[in-house]
């Protein structure tokens, strides 16, 4: 016999998941012998973890502590010189970490290379800013979207969102429609919290009619005068929509079995 | 306004016109209606293009301004981020008296498809508004208009601004 398995929670799972879906991923090439990537790869023996082509590109994993030397040899010694971006993926759920993403470009060889390194939460990364001025910018909004402090850098401050913002929206975790704090931002900081009462919450809802609101809103069916009252006394009922709900009618005529048959 | 124009040959050769105060002032107030030169995002190429040479608010007597002192309304045109919303209300604090305001566009008027932790979720949240003008982004023909429906407006108000009640009192 099979094991039993409970039912009562087979909604909340799909109807049919195939088992033998892989997620499509993108092939990662091993790194040929006497290529210019492996001139790299050999250059940058020392801080190598993992190495691989990515659609034409070397991908390097690297310790975290060492960014700063890695890349420094990458530049002086491997011709990469420019950084075109820096940023970060956030994987906290998954594994715990951050993984920071540097990519390079090689403009003699027209070859471009992508540094990786992953750093837990609340570690700090040395800022490579003495290396490439265009990592400035980059590691500030780094800085601004995940939280993730930089070490050495010449002005860590928000670059996107507003200095007196809290949390740090690029995070998994944090709300696509924002907190409680990003919902009132701006009557706070406009009007202060006491008019929070008076404005009212946001409306997130597009589709709103106000059915009384005739300033606003045309009554359908006949015309009214602009302004009049025509709730004729009926208080104001806000538009709620219903959710699905599974109702068991047969609770108490059906009889409940306490074993499977 | 053709009533306001002096026919000297029915006036009985005087130089006379006949009036009232709120209609003078409102007249006047009507047909120089200069808004700030004041873009937030895309609206704000329609915008232009509706004070370009094509389309020329200034046949309306409406020419944008550089400063808010000098302006008489405020044209949000564009998605109003929480970030610059500070400032929005500043110069709408800057202008002087009296003033209106005119929203541009889906994102102005609710957030439009930016249903986000960013956005303001209507102008209407910080400053009062005149004229919601959907559309997105609407076309120059649709902002002006817009700006004569707000003429039509200014023409019905007193030329007392302390009896005219706004929609959104709140935030007046």
């Amino acid at each position: 016999m099979r094991k039993y398995t409970p039912k009562d929670n087979v909604q909340k799972k799909s109807y049919y998941t195939d088992r033998y879906w892989v997620a499509p991923r993108v092939p990662r090439e091993a790194v040929e012998e006497g290529t210019h990537f492996a001139e790299v790869v050999e250059k940058m023996k020392d801080f190598v973890k993992e190495s691989y082509i990515e659609v034409g590109q070397l991908v390097i994993h690297i310790d975290a502590k060492e960014n700063f030397e890695a890349i420094k040899t990458l530049k002086e010694e491997c011709g990469y010189a420019q950084c075109s971006e820096q940023s970060a993926v956030d994987y906290l759920a998954q594994d715990g970490e951050f993984e920071l993403f540097y990519q390079f470009l090689n403009i003699n060889e027209a070859k471009r290379v992508r540094i990786v390194c992953r750093i837990k939460q609340g570690e700090a990364i040395e800022s490579i800013v003495p290396l490439f001025n265009s990592a400035n910018f980059a590691e500030r909004e780094m800085y601004d979207m995940f939280g993730i402090k930089v070490n050495n850098h010449p002005f860590l401050k928000r670059i996107i969102m507003p200095d007196d913002w809290e949390g740090h929206p690029l995070l998994k975790t944090y709300p696509l429609q924002g907190d409680e704090f990003a919902s009132w931002y701006e009557v706070d900081k406009i009007f202060g919290k006491e008019y929070r009462d008076i404005i009212g919450p946001e409306n997130r809802d597009p589709a709103r009619i106000d059915r009384y609101d005739t300033k606003r809103f045309s009554r359908v069916g006949y015309e009214v005068p602009f302004g009049a009252d025509i709730s004729e006394g009926e208080k104001e009922n806000p538009i709620e929509y219903s959710e699905t709900v599974l109702v068991d009618y047969n609770k108490d005529s059906g009889k409940q079995l306490d074993h499977r048959r | 306004m053709a009533q306001h124009q002096v026919n000297y040959a029915s006036a009985a050769g005087l130089p006379i016109a006949l009036t009232s105060v709120d209609k003078l002032v409102n007249w006047g107030r009507s047909n120089s209606l200069w808004p700030l030169t004041y873009g937030l995002a895309c609206c704000a190429i329609e915008m232009m293009a509706a004070g370009a040479s094509r389309y020329d608010f200034d046949r309306m007597g409406t020419i944008f301004r550089a400063s808010p002192r000098q302006a008489d309304v405020m044209i949000l045109a564009g998605t109003l981020s929480k970030k610059h919303a500070e400032f929005a209300r500043r110069l709408y604090d800057q202008m002087t008296e009296p003033k209106w305001v005119i929203s541009m566009g889906s994102c102005a008027n609710t957030g439009g498809m930016f249903n986000t932790y960013a956005t303001v979720q209507g102008v209407d949240r910080i400053v009062p508004v005149d004229i919601y003008l959907p559309g997105c982004a609407p076309r120059p023909e649709t902002l002006q208009y817009a700006l004569m429906m707000l003429q039509k407006k200014i023409r019905k108000e007193s030329a007392n601004m302390k009896n005219n009640t706004k929609q959104n009192l709140r935030l007046v």
